[in-house]
C-alpha cells in the first residue's frame, strides 16, 4: 500500500519538531528515515502510525493508498508497529503476545481459537521461535524479543509496517542478522515498510530509498547509491560517513593552510573542502598539485583494508584514510611515518553549514553556486 | 576486610537497641490490648464483643469500609492514569493536591466537612432545606473516610505506572485494542499488585479512622458509632474490658492487614526472582 504525506508539521509546545513535510512512499517500498537524534524522524513515524497527531492545517493529509487516514485512530489504521524496546506485554507468554491482535478483534471478525492457534504458530515458525511459545518476554534475549514483537506486529497482516529503531538495542552481530532477515521478510510478504534509524550503515544497507532528516526537515530522499554518490548538501555528506576537512585561504587556484598546499579551481577567499577517507591516498612524496605533509598516528587493519590516522599542524582534526594492505606494506607505514596525503577527489559545499536552509545541488560543476567536486589524476 | 560501620560492638548494640525499642513501643502495647481484653476471662470478652452496640459499630465500620474501597479504587486508578498518561498544564499541581489528605490533620478535615455540609454550612443549608442530612449520619462518615484514604491507591500506582511507561499500551492500541479491553488485558495485569497493596492500605485506614469521623459522626450509639469511636465511648464509661475487647478487634484487623501486606510483598519478591 502506498503512503502519501502532505504538509505534515508538528510542534511540541513552542519548539517545532517537524517543519511541513511532504513524502510519497510507493507500495511495497522499504524506506529508511535516517537522521541524528532530534531530527524528527521518530515523530514522523509516529504520525504515520497515528500515535502522534500532526498540527492542524487545511493541507495536512495522510493517505494509505486511496484511504484518507488523517483523522483515523491508530487502532483503525491497520498498521504494524515495532517499538524500539519491543514493548512486549510482560505478563503474557510469547504465544499470547503474538495472538493479542487477533484476540481483541470484534467478535464477528475474530477467528476461532483453533485458527488463532495455527496462525500464531505459523508466525512463530516464521520468526523461528515456535519452541519458545510458552516463555515469557523476560526469559528471552533481546534479538528474540524483537522477533516476537515483529511476529506480533504482523499477526493482523498489516499492509504497512512501521519500525522505530528496531535494531538499536541489539549487539552488532544480531543486528546484522535481523536486518537481512527483515529485508527477506519484506520482499516475501510485500508490505510497505518505514523504519527509523540513526545508523547510516543500516539505512543504506536495508532501504530501497533513504529519507535523510535533520532539524525536522527532509534533507534528501534518494536510493542509497545516489545518496552516497551525490549527497545534496553538506549535512547529508557529513552524516553519511567519515569526513576529512581541509580549510584554508585560496589565492590564484591554490589553497594554503600552514605548510599545506593544494591546487584547485575555487574562487579566491577562505574555503573548505571535504574528503572521504577512501578519497585520500598516501604517498612518500608530494605531487605537483598537492603538498600535504602529515605524520601517521595510528595504523589499524580492519578487514580488507588498513585504516590510518594522519595528523599535522594544518589540520583541525586528524584525517582518516583507508588503504589496501598492499599499499600499506609498500609504504612500510607505522606510527610516526612521515607521509604526504594526495586527495583523489574532494567535495565542496559553499556556505552550507549542517543546518543550512537551502539545499545545494551536488555534482554540478558548471554552476558556480553549486557544490563542486574534483577528480584528480594523482596516483601512488 | 571490614566494611565501614561493621564493627561488631556497633552492630550488636544497634541490634539490641532496635529490639528493645520495638518491644517497648510496638509489641508491648499490642500485647497489653489483648491482655486487658481477656483480663476477666473469655466469657466477658465474648459478651462485650457480641453486645448489641458493639455489633452495630462493627457493622457500620465494615459498611463504610466496603463502600470506601471501590470508590477509592476507581478514583485512584483514574487519577493515576490521568497523571501518568497525559501531559497537561497543572499536572504537577494535581499530583501535589493528591497529598492534601496526608498533609492535614484528620480532625481538620472533619471540621471542614462539618463547616461545608453541616446544617449551618455553605452547602448544608441547601441540603437541609431539601431534607438531606449528611452530617451526623453515615453519609458524612463515608465522605470523610473517603477523603482521608483517597491518596492511598493513587500514591501506590503513580510511581509504578510512571516507571512502566505507556509503551505496552501503545503497542496494544496499534494492535486494535479498545478502551476497556486495553485496561483489562494490558494495564491492569501490570498494576494489579500495587493496586491490591493500595486497597490494603485503604482498608486499614478506613477501619481505623478516628479523628475525622469523630467530628462528623456525633457518635450516636447503634447508629453513627464506628468501632474506633465505640472504643473511646466504652472507655469513658469506665468499661475497660469492653473498650479493650473492641480495641482487640481493631488490632486483629490491623494484624490481618499486615499479614496480607507481608504476603503480597513476599509474593512480589518471589515473582521478581523467578523472572
Amino acid at each position: 500500500m502506498s503512503i502519501r504525506l502532505d504538509h505534515i508539521q508538528k510542534h511540541f509546545g513552542r519548539s517545532q519538531a517537524l517543519s511541513p513535510i511532504d513524502l510519497d512512499i510507493n507500495s511495497g517500498e522499504l524506506i529508511g528515515l535516517l537522521g541524528p537524534s532530534g531530527s524528527g524522524k521518530t515523530t514522523l513515524l509516529r504520525i504515520i502510525a497515528g500515535l502522534e497527531t500532526p498540527d492542524d492545517h487545511p493541507d495536512c493529509r495522510i493517505l494509505f493508498g486511496e484511504r484518507d487516514v488523517t483523522h483515523v485512530h491508530v487502532r483503525d489504521r491497520r498498521i504494524g508497529f515495532v517499538f524500539q524496546h519491543y514493548a512486549l506485554f510482560r505478563h503474557m507468554s510469547v504465544f499470547d503476545n503474538v495472538a493479542f491482535g487477533l484476540t481483541v478483534l470484534p467478535r464477528r471478525e475474530r477467528p476461532s481459537s483453533g485458527e488463532i492457534r495455527s496462525r500464531v504458530m505459523q508466525l512463530l515458525e516464521m520468526v523461528q521461535l515456535s519452541h519458545l511459545a510458552e516463555r515469557f518476554p523476560a526469559q528471552l534475549s533481546g534479538g528474540q524479543q524483537q522477533r516476537v514483537s515483529l511476529a506480533r506486529a504482523l499477526a493482523l497482516k498489516p499492509e504497512v509496517l512501521l519500525l522505530d529503531e528496531p535494531f538499536g538495542a541489539l549487539d552488532a552481530k544480531v543486528r546484522q542478522e535481523l536486518r537481512r532477515w527483515l529485508r527477506h521478510l519484506h520482499d516475501e510478504l510485500g508490505f510497505t515498510s518505514v523504519f527509523v534509524t540513526h545508523d547510516q550503515e543500516e539505512a543504506l544497507e536495508l532501504s530501497d530509498r533513504v529519507v535523510v532528516m535533520s532539524n525536522g526537515r527532509i534533507e534528501q530522499i534518494d536510493t542509497p547509491e545516489t545518496l552516497y554518490r551525490q549527497p545534496r548538501n553538506r549535512f547529508v555528506f557529513e552524516f553519511l560517513g567519515d569526513v576529512n576537512h581541509l580549510e584554508g585561504e585560496v589565492r590564484g587556484g591554490v589553497l594554503t593552510c600552514g605548510e599545506a598546499r593544494l591546487t584547485l579551481d575555487l574562487d579566491d577567499g577562505p574555503q573548505e573542502i571535504l574528503l572521504r577517507p577512501h578519497e585520500v591516498q598516501v604517498a612518500a612524496a608530494p605531487s605537483a598539485d598537492a603538498h600535504l605533509p602529515a605524520v601517521v598516528t595510528a595504523v589499524v587493519p580492519v578487514g580488507a583494508e588498513v585504516r590510518i590516522e594522519l595528523n599535522a599542524d594544518w589540520m583541525d582534526e586528524p584525517w582518516m584514510a583507508t588503504l589496501s594492505h598492499g599499499d600499506a606494506e609498500r609504504l612500510a607505514l607505522g606510527r610516526g611515518s612521515r607521509v604526504y596525503a594526495l586527495p583523489r577527489r574532494w567535495h565542496h559545499y559553499p556556505d552550507s553549514r549542517p543546518d543550512s536552509q537551502q539545499p545545494d545541488v551536488s555534482g554540478d560543476r558548471s554552476a558556480k553556486s553549486g557544490a563542486k567536486r574534483r577528480e584528480s589524476g594523482a596516483t601512488v | 576486610m571490614q566494611r565501614i560501620g561493621d564493627a561488631p560492638w556497633l552492630r550488636r548494640s544497634l541490634i539490641a537497641l532496635a529490639v528493645t525499642l520495638s518491644a517497648l513501643f510496638l509489641l508491648l502495647p499490642l500485647l497489653a490490648i489483648f491482655a486487658q481484653a481477656l483480663a476477666e476471662g473469655v466469657g466477658p470478652f465474648i459478651a462485650n464483643v457480641t453486645d448489641h452496640f458493639t455489633l452495630a459499630a462493627i457493622g457500620l465500620t465494615l459498611f463504610i469500609t466496603l463502600l470506601t474501597i471501590p470508590v477509592n479504587l476507581v478514583f485512584g486508578v483514574m487519577l493515576a492514569w490521568l497523571v501518568t498518561r497525559f501531559a497537561f498544564p497543572g499536572r504537577r499541581l494535581l499530583q501535589t493536591l493528591i497529598d492534601i489528605p496526608f498533609a492535614i490533620s484528620p480532625v481538620v478535615a472533619g471540621l471542614v466537612y462539618l463547616l461545608l455540609y453541616g446544617r449551618n454550612g455553605w452547602v448544608g443549608g441547601w441540603l437541609d432545606a431539601h431534607d438531606i442530612q449528611l452530617m451526623f449520619a453515615w453519609p458524612g462518615i463515608l465522605m470523610v473516610t473517603i477523603f482521608v484514604t483517597c491518596p492511598f491507591v493513587a500514591r501506590e500506582l503513580i510511581p509504578l505506572m510512571q516507571a512502566q511507561g505507556s509503551r505496552e499500551e501503545e503497542a496494544a492500541v496499534t494492535l486494535g485494542a479498545r478502551g476497556f479491553t486495553l485496561f483489562r488485558r494490558v494495564t491492569l495485569p501490570n498494576i494489579r499488585w500495587a493496586l491490591l497493596y493500595g486497597v490494603i492500605l485503604t482498608n486499614a485506614r478506613a477501619v481505623g479512622e478516628f479523628g475525622a469521623v469523630s467530628v462528623v459522626s456525633g457518635a450516636i450509639r447503634g447508629e453513627t458509632n464506628t468501632l474506633p469511636l465505640h472504643v473511646e465511648l466504652l472507655y469513658q464509661d469506665y468499661n475497660t474490658v469492653g473498650a479493650f475487647a473492641s480495641a482487640a478487634l481493631l488490632a486483629l484487623i490491623a494484624l490481618l492487614t499486615l499479614a496480607a501486606k507481608a504476603t503480597l510483598e513476599w509474593r512480589a519478591t518471589r515473582r521478581e526472582a523467578l523472572t
